[in-house]
């Protein structure tokens, strides 16, 4: 799980092209929107690109993100109960 | 009141008919056509429907009796068929007798060329010739060769509200009598691009759209294209010409709030109203018909009904209809087809059916006009809402 | 009928035009036939967590923005138009090459929403929260001047008071193949390019971000009324001497009265011929000015054009590097820009004092 949510935290920064964020920056609780982290709706959407490349998790709908990526601890947990790969 | 800018011609080639006549006649017949793509070979074929003319480029270029060595775009082929309709139907037989100009409008430009070619250019000398294409301006170029127009040519792409933006430019070159004559509106052509790049946004819809629905899910691409002719007063005087009806009022604003999302309480939509009443000194309870930009995604039909409401405050919202049911969005060309669609209900006086709808918004009470209904129609507004928060609005008169 | 200024400008190019005078550190390369724009510092206009979403071409045109609102010191404008030839390009080929490559499948948004050409002038309203009138024109050529136009009309009819307007063009890898591909572009040669003497057929291409900031007032800032404009999409060869007759004309300016004039020779043989008829006749006696040299050929390069005629007003002063003709005059009143490119998008700008 830990060695998930580090792989999580490092692809959130290089796809979402964060440069200024460093690994230490983001807590496995914090809210990745909104106050947080201050993601927001297209991030959301490549969010979701990952779950699908990634873990083998296809999201139609894109308000199940909301509660899936409220942070990275709710995203390493979806992750480990769904993932196809 | 403001007299407004005189239409005296119109073309269009959709999903749902090859001429006015024939979009017409959909309209009053719920005959919409929202299909399974078969001009472009994508994955989504199946898990997507469009509003696609089912006409091949080949076809279109032998109809345009055009020179098989020629490099049109799909949109090019498109924007000229609606061109020739629109000026023929003005009755204009020498294209620069008076000062004319184009402002066309395009999203996609020749895109379906680029996705097509992009890795033979290097193998295929033959293809080359479209590597020009590519550029949005090279559609309009083409057309005004095409009808022999030399003049002010220029071409708008302000996303899915580029065609509203083309008609209130050329309605503002007339007033100011920088030309007498143009031809405005939109063209697009479908194109993986686009179908991939709304996928990416998670707003299309798997069935058919919604507008204005509680359970709707998203949009239905679609290709088409549609011009007007502008003519000065001077000029219908002295030609006695048919007036179709009158661009009276426009208006163009900046939501200025997200990339792609429209704001909670569409202020952008709000202004581009506002600015288009005060353009026409109409008030908004003068208008008959409100021919809705109604995408089905989410956002825009909350965005747009809260903006509609706050124009409405307090006073009872006219009867309202999306047309994207029939045609599916258009892009660029929405707002050109969809000014087709308000003339043609002025002209003919009744109000086109929003279709597909069945249950209401939960966040308002709006309502859109789910039959045909026949009624005087003196003023219609149309929206035309886009990416990058650019919005615009505009107003079609009866002639007096 | 109310007058049109331009107030302020900034220009970001293949040569150091921002925090400069005039072009005093300029320099020729002569070596490449693609050039590319001298960054900016982006952070120290854009936030990193604004700017970690935006194509090359939206950051230029947010940094070239900024500093024409300052020059003419402003905040905010009722308008921002902006043209485009190719909007985002470098994301268009992202997104594209993305779809056939994955075979349709993991795309992501945000390439796609950079590909829209109005997203330049989009990011612009966002980041100033500007929310009047936003038009992008993107004709070839004539992009940035259909912008001019429209923001002249506004001014003139009182529609508003002070206008962004500005071209933007980025260079992309895979079209500037294409470009060469298709002989637009020069071929690659070890032989220094010479854009007045070429012999060959094919441009030096470029890229940049030039904004103006347009005011129907005359202001400390001033640098030049924007006097008239004329677009046309095809002209003959014989026919542009008589159109500019035609249009200095209308201004009640004769030739004779025009004290530069600023040709968009941009070394492809077969097109600069348009410009050199000119030069050799109407324009024999006329001090003249070329510049795509400098900041290479795109469909807003003419923008870069009209940064030179204003720059040239003010300081009234002519850098050597720009000239094509040793004649000078006294003062630098009136202006005459024109472009084209490859015979089509032709465009008359008219400057003054």
């Amino acid at each position: 799980m830990d060695a998930l949510k580090l792989e999580l935290k490092n692809k959130i920064i290089t796809v979402l092209n964060l440069e200024d964020i460093t690994l230490g920056d983001i807590n496995d609780n914090d809210p990745l929107f909104g106050d947080g982290l201050g993601l927001d709706s297209i991030d959301a959407l490549e969010l979701i690109v990952i779950l699908d490349k990634d873990y083998g998790i296809k999201l139609i709908d894109p308000k199940e993100g909301k509660v899936i990526f409220q942070s990275i601890e709710s995203m390493a947990a979806y992750i480990t109960a769904n993932r196809t790969k | 009141m403001v007299k407004g800018v005189a239409i005296t011609g119109m073309g269009i080639i959709s999903s749902i008919g090859n001429s006015v006549e024939e979009n017409y006649i959909s309209l009053i017949n719920n005959k919409a056509a929202i299909t399974t793509i078969e001009n472009i070979s994508t994955v989504h074929a199946n898990s997507i429907k469009v509003g696609e003319i089912k006409k091949t480029n080949a076809e279109l270029i032998a109809q345009l009796q055009l020179d098989k060595e020629s490099n049109f775009s799909r949109t090019a082929l498109l924007g000229l068929i609606a061109v020739k309709e629109a000026v023929a139907n003005a009755g204009i037989t020498s294209i620069n007798e008076y000062k004319t100009g184009l402002i066309s409008a395009t999203t996609v430009g020749g895109m379906d060329m680029t996705e097509k070619y992009y890795y033979d250019y290097f193998e295929n000398p033959e293809v080359r010739k479209y590597i020009i294409s590519h550029n949005c301006g090279d559609v309009a170029q083409k057309i005004a060769s095409e009808i022999g127009l030399k003049g002010m040519v220029t071409t708008i792409s302000t996303a899915c509200s580029s065609a509203a933006n083309a008609i209130m430019l050329g309605a503002r070159l007339i007033k100011t009598g920088k030309l007498d004559r143009v031809i405005v509106g939109g063209t697009d052509a479908l194109a993986k691009f686009t179908i991939n790049g709304f996928k990416t946004l998670m707003i299309l819809s798997d069935g058919y759209n919604k507008p204005f629905d509680d359970e709707r899910k998203g949009l239905n691409l679609g290709e088409a294209s549609a011009f007007l002719v502008l003519e000065s007063d001077e000029i219908v005087k002295k030609e006695n010409k048919k007036v179709l009806a009158r661009v009276s009022g426009y208006g163009n604003a900046n939501d200025a709030f997200h990339q792609t999302a429209s704001s909670e309480n569409g202020d952008g939509a709000y202004l581009a109203m506002k600015k288009a009443f005060n353009v026409a000194a109409l008030d908004p309870s003068e208008i008959d018909y409100i021919n809705v930009h109604g995408t089905a995604t989410p956002n825009n039909d909350l965005s747009e009904g809260r903006a509609i409401l706050r124009i409405y405050y307090e006073k009872s919202v006219p009867d309202f209809s999306s047309t994207k049911p029939f045609t599916g969005h258009t892009l660029a060309a929405a707002a050109a087809i969809e000014a087709v669609y308000s003339i043609l209900a002025i002209q003919n006086n009744v109000v086109f059916p929003s279709l597909n709808f069945e249950t209401p918004m939960q966040e308002f009470n709006l309502t859109p006009q789910t039959t045909l209904k026949h009624k005087n129609i003196e003023h219609v507004l149309s929206n035309s809402f886009g990416f990058g928060g650019n919005c615009s609005t505009l107003i079609f008169s009866k002639n007096k | 009928m109310r007058k049109t200024y331009i107030n302020g400008t900034g220009c970001l190019s293949a040569q150091k035009t921002f925090d400069t005078v005039f072009l005093e550190d300029a320099e020729w390369n002569k070596n490449d036939n693609v050039l590319f724009l001298k960054k900016p510092v982006y952070k120290d206009f854009i936030s990193p967590i604004a700017s970690r979403r935006m194509a090359n071409g939206i950051k230029n045109g947010i940094v070239a923005s900024a500093y024409a609102m300052k020059e003419a010191n402003v905040t905010n404008v009722d308008a921002i138009i902006t043209g485009t030839g190719m909007g985002c390009i470098e994301d268009t080929e992202k997104f594209l090459k993305a779809i056939i490559d994955n075979n349709e499948e993991f795309l992501t948004p945000t390439a796609f929403i950079q590909s829209t050409h109005n997203t330049v002038g989009a990011q612009i309203a966002l980041t100033m929260q500007c929310k009047g009138y936003n038009f992008t024109y993107v004709n070839g050529a004539i992009s940035f001047e259909s912008g001019l136009l429209d923001a002249k009309m506004q001014i003139e009819e009182n529609e508003a008071n002070s206008i962004l307007v500005g071209g933007v063009d980025e260079n992309g890898d895979h079209i500037l193949s294409l470009f060469k591909l298709a002989g637009y572009i020069k071929e690659d040669r070890k032989e220094p390019y010479q854009l007045l003497n070429e012999t060959t057929k094919g441009y030096i291409h470029g890229e940049g971000a030039c904004f103006f900031v347009l005011e129907n007032e005359k202001k400390e800032s001033t640098y030049a009324q924007l006097v008239d404009l004329e677009i046309k999409n095809v002209l003959q060869e014989d026919e542009i001497e008589t159109e500019i007759i035609d249009f200095l004309k209308l201004n009640n300016l004769e030739i004779s009265d025009i004290d530069a004039i600023i040709l968009g020779f941009n070394g492809d043989v077969e097109f600069d011929s348009y410009y050199k008829n000119l030069a050799e006749n109407a324009f024999a006696n006329t001090p003249q000015i070329y510049y795509k040299h400098l900041c290479g050929e795109y469909n807003t390069a003419s923008a870069f054009g009209l940064w030179t005629g204003s720059k040239i007003i003010k300081t009234q002063t002519i850098p050597e590097l720009i000239k094509s003709n040793s004649i000078e005059r006294p003062a630098y009143n009136t202006i005459l820009l024109y472009n084209q490119l490859n015979g089509k998008d032709h465009s008359f700008t008219l400057i003054s004092k």
